[in-house]
């Protein structure tokens, strides 16, 4: 398999490593894939409230280079955007960005679930933080 | 501390091995100065090529303790697995039509007794145990009026478990079933004797010891039975009709050679490896918690590792380290997207499986290559873990099994 330059240069120097703190209102964690299908992403946001924008990302990734490339990208696209424009990124830019081989769509595909499943959890925190008495009677 | 090491190190020797320098030596005579075809019964060039056919036939045949009128040469362990299975079958269909084999087998094996599932034979695949064995009493109960042949190999190429290939021949010869043993990875690394072992046929490859591709052997007993195949190829009768075609006389030579070889060196080559693999294996196992090796570790090729390190996917690993050539279970690394089927069949989770790489050892490794690959294999693991989010869930004590994946 050979890997574009992009992937490897992901791979050999990936952006972005980490965790945050996940119990934190203002943290979105997401965790997609599975151990047996060789594939778990953790993509976190932390998001300033005032304004809707994610100020930090962290991934970490179980899986083959181009699932590293994929995640350690998609922590770099997010930085700096709303939660709304954040939602836009799609597996095919992640495809085109990296030029990912036909066999290597999944690890895109799960970069973008990563991402939604992320901000998901930080809106469904909000949402449970502005509306403590609801929550808490749930 | 590692000056002496030439990158990339080949560490894939049970994938395929470099020919020896005294291999290639003695083939290449025999591509210019000698072009006789071995079939040539007019003239000198000929009877040379036939005369170097014959030796070759003879080292082979010394390796294995067979004799020479008992080996054919044919293109590989590919051709000669279905041969031995497809030609056996065929020949004796009138007695019966049941065959009996395991699912860790070769390719070579598997498909060709599934082709011959579909053409009405019945095929029993015996389970294997943790370390990838069978139990001979599975077998014993296995064996019917009407099984023909048993086919098992000595050595798996993925992990190396060896069979215990006398009991299971014994165990045939008792029952008077004809055993076909694909012996290709074993070849070299075990001692093999088709008698000792009663083995009816035998399947071996030269570019697994040292020789070239494109050429391999297979043993037909000729005595105790005498054993009879329906050839798959027809046309000029070369190889007692068994195998048409123009004999590979610098292929042959190249694998008389390799067996002429380790039949003087072979226990040098063992321990040679032997010792490298158990470095390997001491030094991986003590740099890094979390790892296994998958296999038998009592019965089991002196050249092979196969190790899983877990929470790291293989095909990031062979990333990592890809300055060393070794093989990986990964469903990544694999056409199908599957994980290996061999670490499947030993009730290995397919995680652990994702996270498999085999290293081989192989005659012209070196100590220094084992201490680089060790080194090089520990940093890139804790690299990896310091970037997988299950390592992290271990850390924190979360049970992996009981976290609800969202799993494609």
């Amino acid at each position: 398999m050979a890997y574009s330059d992009k992937v490897i240069d992901h791979y050999n120097h990936p952006r972005n490593v980490g965790s945050l703190d996940k119990s934190s209102d203002n943290v979105g964690t997401g965790v997609v894939g599975a151990p047996e299908c060789g594939d778990v992403m953790k993509l976190q946001i932390e998001v300033d409230p005032t304004t809707g924008t994610i100020t930090d990302a962290k991934f970490k990734t179980y899986g083959c280079g181009s699932a590293i490339a994929s995640s350690s990208l998609a922590t770099e696209w997010v930085k700096g955007k709303t939660v709304d424009e954040a939602l836009t990124i799609t597996n095919k830019d992640i495809v085109e960005e990296l030029s990912l081989p036909p066999v290597k769509i999944h690890c895109s595909v799960l970069a973008e679930d990563a991402i939604r499943s992320a901000i998901e959890d930080y809106k469904k925190k909000r949402e449970a933080t502005e509306q403590p008495q609801q929550a808490a009677s749930e | 501390m590692n000056n002496d090491v030439r990158l990339p190190i080949y560490m894939d020797n049970s994938a395929t091995t470099p020919c020896d320098p005294r291999v290639v030596e003695a083939m290449l005579p025999w591509f210019t100065q000698r072009p006789g075809n071995a079939a040539s019964r007019s003239h000198v060039f000929g009877w040379d090529a036939e005369e170097a056919v014959n030796v070759a036939r003879k080292q082979v045949a010394d390796l294995i303790g067979a004799s020479a009128k008992e080996i054919l040469f044919l293109s590989g362990a590919t051709e000669s697995d279905n041969l031995a299975i497809k030609g056996a079958a065929h020949m004796y269909a009138k007695k019966g039509k049941h065959i009996i084999s395991c699912p860790t087998e070769h390719k070579a094996v598997i498909d060709t007794c599934k082709r011959l599932e579909t053409d009405g034979y019945e095929v029993t695949w015996l389970p294997v145990d943790g370390d990838g064995r069978i139990s001979l009493s599975d077998l014993a109960d296995a064996i019917r009026d009407d099984t023909i042949l048993v086919t098992l190999m000595a050595a798996n190429n993925e992990i190396g478990t060896l069979h215990d290939v006398a009991a299971i021949g014994a165990l045939c010869h008792e029952k008077g079933v004809l055993f076909h043993c694909d012996a290709t990875q074993a070849i070299g690394k075990i001692d093999i004797d088709v008698e000792a072992m009663q083995i009816d046929l035998l399947s071996m490859t030269a570019h697994k010891i040292y020789g070239p591709k494109g050429c391999g052997a297979l043993y037909v007993r000729r005595r105790n039975p005498r054993v009879r195949l329906t050839p798959l190829i027809d046309g000029g009768g070369h190889e007692r009709g068994m195998r048409s075609g123009t004999l590979n006389v610098p292929g042959i030579v190249g694998l008389g050679k390799a067996c002429a070889i380790l039949s003087d060196e072979m226990h040098r080559d063992v321990e040679h490896c032997r010792r490298l693999r158990d470095r390997l294996e001491v030094k991986l196992t003590a740099g890094l918690d979390h790892v296994s090796i998958n296999g038998s570790v009592d019965h089991r090729l002196p050249n092979l590792l196969n190790i899983s390190f877990a929470y790291v996917e293989g095909e990031s690993l062979l990333m990592g380290i890809k300055d060393i050539a070794v093989s990986s279970g990964s469903a990544c690394t694999s056409a199908s997207l599957e994980p290996s089927y061999v670490l499947r069949a030993l009730g290995l989770e397919d995680e652990l499986a994702h996270s498999s790489i085999r290293f081989s050892l192989g005659r012209f490794n070196t100590e220094a290559e084992v201490d680089y690959t060790a080194e090089i294999v520990v940093a890139a693991v804790r690299r990896l873990r310091e970037m997988s989010p299950l390592y992290e869930m271990v850390q924190e004590g979360v049970d992996l099994s009981k976290v609800q994946w969202q799993a494609h």
